[in-house]
């Protein structure tokens, strides 16, 4: 879980997501937030996230993103 | 729609497109995000440059100055051409259309039948749809088909889903009847629920432009202003909208034409942006070399010219000198969405022009 937060945290460094999970869920990453997670995370982790698999809602807890990195076959 | 075209071939190509270039990071201050935020969009999304026409240019001025070159330059006689088909969202007037002004402009014949249909990022696929048919009743003429958008002029700078991306341009396709030509598979399809996924609201009969329509709003608190005037498009939704039916036409087709994606030469497709194209080329499983998907990064995101600049900015003179299998599908407002395998080859030109508009 760590890493996901500091790849959020390279996204909006003015938020400490580790210290509040809900700042997420109140919405502070738009589509194009999005997409540059996606592509840090196919980096990270070295996996392709399924297009299907990128939207909202799969981004609005880090439980969430935590299960489309394991969907992709990465290990958290 | 799900048919064969046979005896149809493209035989010249010419992408035009405006002198004015404009640098991505030079634009960064105009949206109200902070600019570390946009310039991560560079990479991604192929953000590079765009190519924009200067405000007193219209869609036929793109037109008129390729077939004037076509015919200056004796690619095309005038008394070749049966008819004249323009796909544009962005014409000149609601009245007269553009392909009577091309027509007036370049002197073409009284017996040239002149058609414009509105028509978004499908525009290429839509319009070829249309020659192929048109060719049926023209004899031994051809057809020139034009997509044409100069949607910068609708777009606002300050939206940064949709300004950065934007590219104005025009591909002039020639096509003829030839007994010979290889079957074209051709399959289109439409959703008329989802058209709010790309809409501009006002300036039609819906909702007339005025004075309150053109006033910029954060009208979806996410950042961007826009009037109703603009072009509004809902990213996400397009995106998936993409992803959910691009690969499951595109492998239709192929199955149709009894061709394997191996047999494929070229996937050449409509260029909304680099990231949303790689992850199109990873759920159809080919390759990124034979998908090529650099031209919102040259020149931005042409709309309907897109496949025709993709076409002479990639294969140019290797498609006179070369035949190439090649899949082409195209999508977007609608929404629409269709594909195509044809073999592309022997051309008599395929050329790019860059216009003083």
């Amino acid at each position: 879980m760590e890493k996901i937060y500091r790849l959020l945290e390279e996204l909006h460094s003015e938020y400490d997501f580790a210290a509040n999970d809900g700042v997420i869920e109140e919405g502070v990453l738009d589509s194009f937030d999005i997409i540059s997670l996606v592509t840090m995370i196919e980096e990270e982790y070295d996996v392709i996230i399924d297009a299907l698999d990128i939207v909202p809602e799969n981004f609005n807890s880090v439980e969430s993103i935590a299960n489309v990195i394991r969907k992709s076959g990465g290990v958290i | 729609m799900k048919t064969i075209f046979r005896g149809k071939k493209i035989t010249g190509m010419l992408g035009v497109l405006p002198q004015t270039e404009v640098k991505f990071e030079n634009e960064v201050h105009n949206y109200n995000f902070p600019e570390q935020q946009t310039l991560r969009l560079k990479k991604i999304m192929g953000y590079e440059k765009h190519r924009i026409v200067k405000e007193t240019t219209a869609s036929s001025d793109f037109c008129v100055f390729g077939l004037k070159y076509m015919l200056e330059n004796n690619l095309v006689e005038k008394d070749e051409i049966g008819g004249i088909i323009v796909v544009t969202t962005t014409p000149d007037y609601l009245l007269p259309h553009v392909s009577n002004v091309i027509h007036g402009e370049c002197g073409l014949a009284n017996n040239v039948i002149c058609i414009d249909t509105n028509q978004g990022c499908a525009a290429f696929l839509h319009g070829l749809m249309q020659a192929f048919m048109l060719l049926e009743h023209v004899g031994d003429k051809k057809v020139i088909l034009f997509t044409v958008d100069t949607l910068s002029k609708k777009v606002s700078v300050k939206d940064r889903n949709s300004y950065p991306l934007i590219g104005d341009a025009a591909g002039i396709i020639v096509v003829e009847n030839d007994p010979n030509a290889k079957d074209i598979h051709y399959i289109m399809y439409n959703d008329g629920s989802r058209r709010e996924a790309l809409i501009i609201p006002a300036g039609g009969s819906r909702l007339a432009s005025s004075e309150e329509t053109a006033i910029l709003r954060d009208l979806d608190n996410d950042g961007n202003l826009r009037s109703l005037d603009n072009l509004k498009m809902k990213g996400s939704e397009v995106f998936t909208f993409v992803q959910a039916e691009v690969p499951a036409l595109v492998d239709e087709t192929l199955h149709f034409a009894g061709q394997r994606k191996e047999d494929i030469d070229w996937f050449l497709f409509h260029q909304p942006n680099k990231f949303m194209l790689k992850k199109l080329a990873d759920k159809l499983e080919i390759p990124y070399e034979k998908t090529p998907m650099n031209i919102v990064e040259n020149f931005g995101n042409p709309s309907g010219a897109s496949i025709p600049i993709n076409i002479v900015h990639n294969l140019g003179k290797a498609v006179v000198d070369n035949t190439y299998q090649c899949c082409l599908s195209a999508f977007g407002s609608g929404l629409t969405w269709g594909a195509m395998t044809i073999e592309l080859g022997g051309m008599d030109f395929c050329e790019m022009l860059i216009s003083d508009y």
